[in-house]
Formats: structure tokens, C-alpha cells, sequence
């Protein structure tokens, strides 16, 4: 009767085949390897001859830019992943989210003890402008969410909260979680929010919305005006600039003026 | 003005000249020499086209030809095998001058008037070029229309582009499939090879297990570089500072070439494992900080603890300006002294405030 494998012979045929198998995989991976190399080349001398017509094209065209990252996100690749990478390199695009990365965090730093490290992307658009001058190229409000998406990886608590149609853009470790999203969404209308319009809008119980407001309040996001009509006014001055920078008519402005 | 008839494809000795158009004829004159003139009947004309302008070339008007009848007055040449001429417009006009060249062509207004009468002279080119806001708008058309052009051929190279960056990305994931299959029987060679092809092309490493940390030779080089850079200003914050805070040190110092945010943190990953003076360090609220090797938090926290005893409590604001800290790193400090048992909080709206634990001190 033919017994197989079993016996001496048999696992040191076994081995051999194993041994044959295993290197036959590793010739598999470095053949690959080889032919990646060679197309890595060639794709090289494509972006090269890409850059070399529309370098331009993406350093002033913010529409260009975002068309360009949208369709670098649907193949799976992400071209801020290195300045060390092709795209970097050749395209300069790196140079232009990183520097836009530095001039993020210290602005943010700068109004940090103003409104507790909540800013509007508004204002921080108009912020970095500032700063980055008359002559500087064009950055759009796209351009800073992708800076803003590359920071979070540096832990300072970089993150990106949706509010009414816009942003909010956070600078500072504080966690901050759904009930804290909600509440700050609530609050973009009129750049405050009390504890009476928390309980009517989303139906939560007065300790909910206390906890909520008292954690903001306590990570300077959120200041308390007790003095307001009717119950304590909890504001954001994250969103001040934006309630004070509202078209004002020339009958009102005269109005304003003692 | 600075129109340049071309016969057919080759160019002719007419350089530059002004094209008159009238409601009879084609005129070309000379600019230097006004008694060099050149008309074509605007019966002759079968049908014009543009061409726009590209990179070296001018603006042109295809002006296609019937064949000249037999009695055609002498012209420059006595035959041509082309039966047709080019006008390039050297100094824009093109798009007035070819929309004017077209009304007269359909209206044909010569077959009503005969020839021999005052002629008309519809545009004079030297008058209309570029003069007063008809002139800046016509520039900005063109320019717009050039615009127009690179953009959607931009677009379409791109879109060329990213197909074949696509073929890479297929080819790296069936390469990292490979990997995984054959774990350990793939060099670390290649595996590095490998990693350093997808950070070239900005593809995420598909194989999960990190058997070599996150490096690549580049960012083993980083790290080295970064020990150099870091060492002095890390001493000058004494000893430890945020990753947020290097970032924008090192990129401001390069001012080109700048390192990504994910490049930083990989070259940081590197620090420990090549026994350079710096290490990164992550607290439990994962802020993520360097440190020089001789920097001891654990002591730090024993001078905190002094401060804020002398101060009899401090939040992390007022230790931050009292030590000359950032506040972030301030914060960090005082939550691993209260860890380590040495502080209390006091969590109000007030804010985080911190004071020394007197249960663990006074029993």
C-alpha cells in the first residue's frame, strides 16, 4: 500500500518542496518589485512633463487645485502624504499646504486666548491672508481644509467641526464630542446659546445641557453673560467676527453712533 | 497692423503690413513701402477660418481661394499650389478684423456696387488695435479664450495622468497582497524598497503589520537631521517642546523643501530606535511632544509641585506664564504630576485648577 507522508523521506521531500515553494515566492515579489521600479520611472517622466506644462496652472488656480486632489482621493493616492513624494517635488504642491500648515497654527496660536481655540474658517481664511500679504498666491478656503486635514496628525487637537454652512476649526486638545457639536452648531445662528433654547431645539434635560455649556465654558470656548434678559446668555467668540461684520445700512449706522 | 501673409503653408515675403478691409477687397499694404499693395477681391473668397493663437504662433484668418480667372491683374506670384492664404496677426486684431472680413462676406455688398466707386474702407486694422475699451475688451477675450484653452487642456492632461497613476496604485496593492502572503520571506531590503516606492507616490501602506517600523531610508535621514536642527531650541524651552511647535521650527528654518506633517511624525518614530538625543513622547491625551534624552518629565513634575504649592493652587494658564511655558505643554505637565498622585484638581467653571494633594502629604 502507498503510504504518503509519512516516514523521514517523506517530510524531508516536504521540506524541499516548502523550501522550492518559498523561494519561488520571494523570485514572484522582487520580479514585482522590479517592474514597480521601472514604472515608477516612466510615471516620473510623466509628471515631469505634466508639471513642466501646468505647473503654473495649479500654484494660481484654486479650482485646479481642488479638481486635482479630488481626483488624486478617487485612485488612492495622497499627494500631501511626503514632501518627499513625486508630486511634492515635482508639482510644489507640498511646499504650498505645508507652509499654509505653519501659518495656520500660529494664527490660531494668536487668538487662542481670545476665543478659547474655536475659530470660524471665515476668519481664519481672512486671517492668513492677512499674513501672508499682497503679493502672496491666492489660498481658498478648500486649500485651508487640506492643510488643516494634514496638521491633525501632529496631536495638538487639530479638528474640523460642521457648523450651519460652514466651519469651525479647532486648535486646541479639548475633547469635544457629538453633544458638544450639536450645541455649537445651535449656537452659530445668533453667536450664543442658553440652557432654555438647548432643551427646546434637541429635547435634552437641563443636567445634559449644563454639563455641555459648563465644559465649553471651561475650555475658554464659551463665555457667560448673566446679565442678559431672561435667562444667562452663553456666547462663542469664535463667532463674534461674524455677527459684527454684517452689512450695516447707513440709517443704522447713524443709529449706533451716541 | 503687423499682419504677415503667408502663401499657403510657406511663408512669403510679406511681413509686416497693415490689412485694410473694404467692401470690394482684401487689402494688404506694406508698412515700410506704401507702394507695396496687395488686394484680394472679396468675390475670390470661398471661406475664411481662425486659427487661434499657441505657444510661438501667431493669431491667424485662413482666407481659402477660388482659382484666379484668367484675366487676374499680376500679382506677386505667378501661380501658387495652394488655394489658399494665411493672414497672422502679430499684434491682435484677429477676432475684430475676422468678424468684420465675415459680415462683409455674406452680405457681399460688391455685387450691388460697382467697382471704380469710392472705396469704402470698412476697418483700417492700425485704427482699431487696442484703442479705448473696445481694444482692452477684445484683449481680455483673447486672453480668456487662451485661458480657456490651457485649462480644459490641462484637464485633460491630468486626467491622463492620474490613469496611469492608478495602474500604480493596482500594482502596489497586488505587491503588498504578495507581502503578505509570504511573510518572512520577503528581505527587509525589499520591504524598505517597497516603502519608499509608495511614499514616492503618495500610496498609504497597505500591509498592516509594521515589521519595520514606519521608515524609510528617508526618513532615517530626517531624523538625524532633525537631532541636529532641534537640539539647541529644544534646550532653550527647557528640554521638551510640541510637535506643532517643531513643525513650524523646521519648515520655517527650510523655507523650501518642506517636510510634511506625516514626515515629522514618521522621522520622530525613528528617534529612540537610532539612539539620537531626542525622542517623542506621547501623553494619554495624545499630544505628541519631543523631548532631549537627558529631559525628565517625572522631575519636572517635582518643581511643578513646588510652584504650586508656593502659589497655593494655579490653573494651567497662570503656571504657563510663571514657568514660560506654552500653555499646552503646561497643562500636560500638571496632568502627570495630579497622575502621579502629587496634585489635586479642582474642575469648576472657573476652569482646571490645580492643588497640591494634601491627602497624600497630611494623613
Amino acid at each position: 500500500m502507498h503510504r504518503r507522508g509519512v516516514g523521514a523521506g517523506a517530510i524531508a521531500k516536504r521540506k524541499l518542496a516548502e523550501a522550492k515553494y518559498k523561494e519561488r515566492g520571494t523570485v514572484l515579489a522582487e520580479d514585482q518589485l522590479a517592474q514597480m521600479s521601472k514604472q515608477l520611472d516612466m510615471f516620473k517622466t510623466n509628471l515631469e512633463e505634466f508639471a513642466s506644462k501646468h505647473k503654473q496652472e495649479i500654484r494660481k488656480n484654486p479650482e485646479f487645485r481642488v479638481q486635482f486632489q479630488d481626483m488624486c482621493a478617487t485612485i488612492g493616492v495622497d499627494p500631501l502624504a511626503s514632501g518627499k513624494g513625486f508630486w511634492s517635488e515635482m508639482l510644489g504642491v507640498g511646499d504650498f499646504y505645508y507652509e499654509l500648515g505653519v501659518q495656520i497654527v500660529e494664527v490660531c496660536l494668536a487668538l487662542k486666548h481670545r476665543n478659547g481655540g474655536l475659530i470660524t474658517l471665515e476668519e481664519l481664511h481672512q486671517q492668513v491672508l492677512k499674513g501672508r500679504g499682497k503679493f502672496a498666491q491666492d489660498v481658498s478656503q478648500d486649500d485651508l481644509l487640506r492643510a488643516i486635514k494634514k496638521l491633525k496628525v501632529l496631536g495638538s487637537g487639530f479638528g474640523i467641526i460642521p457648523v450651519g454652512g460652514t466651519y469651525l476649526i479647532q486648535s486646541v486638545p479639548a475633547e469635544l464630542n457629538m453633544d458638544h457639536t450639536v450645541v455649537l452648531q445651535l449656537a452659530e445662528k445668533n453667536g450664543y446659546v442658553t440652557v432654555g433654547e438647548i432643551k427646546s431645539s434637541l429635547k435634552w434635560e437641563t443636567e445634559r445641557a449644563k454639563q455641555v455649556l459648563e465644559h465649553l465654558l471651561k475650555e475658554g470656548m464659551a463665555w457667560l453673560d448673566t446679565q442678559a434678559a431672561g435667562e444667562p446668555q452663553y456666547w462663542l467668540p469664535a463667532l463674534f467676527t461674524e455677527l459684527y461684520s454684517q452689512e450695516v445700512t447707513p440709517e443704522e449706522a447713524k443709529e449706533a453712533i451716541p | 497692423r503687423g499682419v504677415r501673409r503667408h502663401d499657403g503653408e510657406e511663408k512669403v515675403k510679406f511681413d509686416s503690413g497693415v490689412l485694410l478691409l473694404s467692401t470690394h477687397r482684401l487689402i494688404w499694404r506694406d508698412q515700410k513701402n506704401h507702394e507695396c499693395c496687395i488686394a484680394v477681391p472679396l468675390s475670390q473668397i470661398v471661406f475664411i477660418e481662425e486659427q487661434s493663437a499657441g505657444i510661438g504662433k501667431s493669431a491667424k484668418i485662413v482666407v481659402h481661394l477660388h482659382p484666379a480667372s484668367s484675366n487676374k491683374e499680376p500679382g506677386p506670384l505667378q501661380s501658387s499650389k495652394y488655394s489658399y492664404i494665411k493672414l497672422s496677426f502679430k499684434e491682435h486684431g484677429q477676432i475684430e478684423f475676422y468678424r468684420r472680413l465675415s459680415e462683409e462676406i455674406t452680405q457681399r455688398r460688391w455685387e450691388n456696387m460697382p467697382t471704380g466707386q469710392t472705396i469704402q474702407v470698412i476697418s483700417r486694422m492700425g485704427r482699431i488695435r487696442a484703442v479705448g475699451i473696445v481694444g482692452i475688451e477684445r484683449k481680455l477675450e483673447e486672453k480668456r479664450k487662451e485661458t480657456d484653452k490651457n485649462i480644459s487642456e490641462a484637464f485633460e492632461d491630468l486626467s491622463k495622468l492620474m490613469e496611469k497613476a492608478k495602474e500604480m496604485v493596482e500594482l502596489s496593492k497586488s505587491i503588498a497582497n504578495k507581502i503578505k502572503e509570504k511573510q518572512g520571506d520577503i528581505t527587509e531590503d525589499e520591504t524598505i524598497r517597497f516603502k519608499s516606492y509608495l511614499l514616492s507616490m503618495g500610496i498609504a501602506n497597505p500591509v498592516t503589520r509594521e515589521t519595520y517600523g514606519s521608515g524609510t531610508h528617508y526618513h532615517m535621514q530626517l531624523a538625524k537631521q532633525l537631532a541636529g536642527m532641534l537640539q539647541t531650541p529644544l534646550e532653550e524651552r527647557g528640554g521638551i517642546m510640541s510637535l506643532t511647535e517643531a513643525y513650524c521650527l523646521v519648515n520655517r528654518a527650510r523655507g523650501l523643501e518642506l517636510l510634511s506633517p506625516e514626515d515629522l511624525v514618521n522621522a520622530c518614530k525613528m528617534l529612540e530606535s537610532l539612539k539620537l538625543p531626542l525622542r517623542l513622547r506621547i501623553f494619554d491625551s495624545g499630544v505628541m511632544v519631543i523631548e532631549l534624552q537627558s529631559h525628565n518629565e517625572e522631575e519636572m513634575v517635582a518643581s511643578a509641585l513646588e510652584t504650586v504649592s508656593e502659589k497655593g493652587s494655579l490653573t494651567a494658564d497662570e503656571f504657563a506664564k510663571l514657568v514660560g511655558m506654552s500653555v499646552l505643554l503646561a497643562k500636560e505637565r500638571l496632568l502627570l504630576a495630579e497622575k502621579m498622585g502629587h496634585l489635586c484638581r479642582d474642575d469648576s467653571v472657573e476652569g482646571l485648577r490645580f492643588y497640591p494633594n494634601l491627602f497624600l502629604t497630611q494623613s
